[in-house]
């Protein structure tokens, strides 16, 4: 933009200060007192690892981290495969009614709590044991749409000539995609698959309402929950660093993998 | 010309349309015409057609909950929407390689677990939370203040779960916004207010609008911050969603619930569009107004 005035500078530079102290200062004292020595989950009274060595003697944390990463894998490996189909499909044609646009986007914006009821209805009304499976099946949902998102951006500027090109070439359909389609599409893929993975471990509230009754199907999301309703302890600071670690890590890997030089 | 055929992109569609279609369309058909029936004597469902769920609905006491679910959700979408908007601004204002650095740390806390970061908060705002002790440090002495489990808690755990949204809609528009434009309007004798007002602010409603829209949708519709922020004292009407479907057992009245946060929500997309629609109009004739 244009030239600014040493003031206006300093107002730009408070306000950016401002705001990412608003957005980083609660996470960081969260982390930093995942590390706390004491017993008291707000006061600092030393270093220690501790917290985290009782997580990993905690059955019920870990059996729960089991079971998020189970849905997590098999709803992402789904949702990236129906996904990428979803997206050339629809860039391939072109021309498209806004029905399938709305569609496509609904899984996006629809309130958690009412997919999560109408799942609820839909699977007891056919009477389907409810389960980790059924965990993964509502997952896909979201994620498939997510991972579309990703790829049909991608996809966006591909030249679908080239495609034909291989066609005339005598290269059959799957041929095609193998050598010439997916090597284009494949970061925005995996960026995809590492969204949809993060964002199946973090949901709370659809797993909550189709996992069930009992703890064989209790996920991480619906272990912190109701840890955070007992009351803050140190054990729950030290879970949600590692939590937070994991999706940090995966979005930022997705973001790079996104802005690859492929393509 | 293309050689693809339809039946080829339809093949390619059919296994993700299908899945949307049995567990996405389908359960919320089924969800509105629960909103229809009678819950049975014994919480179930008795299969006769009614209306009552909806007058219920409307009745003064669930819709105070919908009034007070709009206040607390309006008022955290206008205190993210200032903010944001001041980030964004802010953002773009930055050298260009920046921007991009400062764009991702802007949002990466938002792709952190939700839980987390409303749980953060319970850890700064607990009587004996980060906020009191920097309060006794500077030689506070009196009681803590009681600032969890209060409305103001579920407003800041909203403004800060959603912030990252607002900012990166409203730095779309800022970002591509011509310079020109703002320097013509100091030439011709604007001050920065009314520059600010006149050109730069209806310039970039389409990402007010958006980010708001996000933030007020995703607010009123929320479960878990006012379930955990708000101690259970505020309900909304997330919550009395799951109180039906999962204590009360009357899923007619729960379904009902849901079907008018779908309303909502529709209504609220559909002002969007045309606020993003009249701005599209605008910039088309600032455009025109800046090649003569």
């Amino acid at each position: 933009m244009t030239e600014r005035s040493p003031a206006t500078r300093r107002t730009l530079w408070l306000v950016l200060t401002l705001v990412f102290a608003f957005l980083y200062i609660p996470i960081a004292v969260l982390v930093a007192l995942s590390f706390n020595q004491g017993g008291l989950p707000t006061v600092w009274s030393g270093f220690s690892l501790k917290w985290y060595a009782s997580l990993a003697g905690n059955a019920a944390i870990l059996s729960a981290a089991l079971n998020t990463l189970i849905v997590a894998l098999v709803s992402t490996a789904i949702a990236t495969l129906l996904g990428t189909l979803l997206a050339i499909g629809v860039e391939m044609r072109r021309q498209y009614g806004s029905g399938l646009e709305a569609l496509i986007f609904a899984p996006m914006i629809i309130p958690d709590i009412v997919l999560a009821v109408a799942l609820l209805s839909f699977f007891s009304m056919l009477d389907f044991t409810l389960g980790l499976h059924t965990i993964i099946l509502a997952h896909v949902v979201f994620n498939l749409a997510f991972v579309c998102s990703v790829v049909r951006a991608r996809l966006k500027s591909f030249d679908w000539s080239i495609v034909e090109a291989s066609a005339d070439l005598g290269a059959s359909a799957l041929t095609t995609f193998r050598r010439v389609t997916l090597p284009v599409i494949l970061p925005a893929v995996v960026a995809g698959a590492l969204l949809a993975f993060t964002l199946s471990v973090d949901e709370f509230i659809i797993a909550f309402f189709t996992a069930g009754a009992g703890r064989a199907s209790t996920t991480l999301p619906m272990q912190i929950y109701s840890m955070i309703r007992f009351g803050i302890t140190p054990e729950i600071n030290a879970l949600a660093t590692i939590v937070m670690a994991v999706s940090i890590t995966a979005l930022t890997l997705s973001q790079r993998l996104n802005r690859g030089v492929i393509g | 010309m293309r050689s693809f055929t339809p039946s080829r992109s339809s093949l390619l569609m059919a296994p993700a349309l299908a899945w949307l279609t049995a567990l996405m369309v389908v359960p919320c058909a089924l969800v509105l015409a629960l909103a229809f029936f009678r819950r049975g004597i014994y919480g179930g469902i008795e299969y006769s057609f009614t209306l009552e769920n909806f007058g219920l609905v409307l009745d003064p006491l669930y819709a105070g909950i919908f009034l007070n679910s709009a206040r607390i959700a309006g008022t955290a979408t206008l205190i993210a929407v200032v903010i944001g908007y001041a980030a964004a601004y802010a953002i773009a204002a930055a050298p260009r390689r920046w921007q991009p650095v400062f764009l991702f740390f802007a949002v990466l806390p938002f792709w952190s677990n939700y839980l987390i970061r409303t749980y953060a908060w319970i850890v700064l705002l607990n009587r004996e939370g980060l906020i009191t002790q920097l309060l006794r440090w500077f030689g506070y002495t009196g009681e803590p203040p009681s600032m969890l489990y209060t409305e103001g808690a579920v407003i800041a755990g909203l403004v800060y779960n959603y912030l990252p949204f607002v900012i990166l809609a409203c730095y779309a528009p800022l970002s591509r916004l011509n310079p020109e434009l703002a320097e013509a309007s100091r030439d011709l004798g604007a001050s920065a207010m009314t520059t600010f007002r006149r050109v730069i602010l209806p310039l970039t409603v389409p990402g007010i609008a958006a980010g708001a829209v996000f933030v007020f949708v995703l607010s009123i519709g929320n479960f878990v911050t006012p379930a955990l922020l708000g101690g259970g004292r505020f309900q909304m009407i997330g919550n009395l969603v799951y109180d039906q479907f999962l204590t009360a057992n009357d899923w007619p009245f729960g379904a009902a619930l849901a079907m008018a946060l779908i309303a909502i929500m529709l209504l609220v997309l559909t002002a969007q569009a045309l606020a993003a629609d009249r701005a599209a109009g605008r910039i088309a004739e600032a455009k025109g107004g800046a090649d003569d």
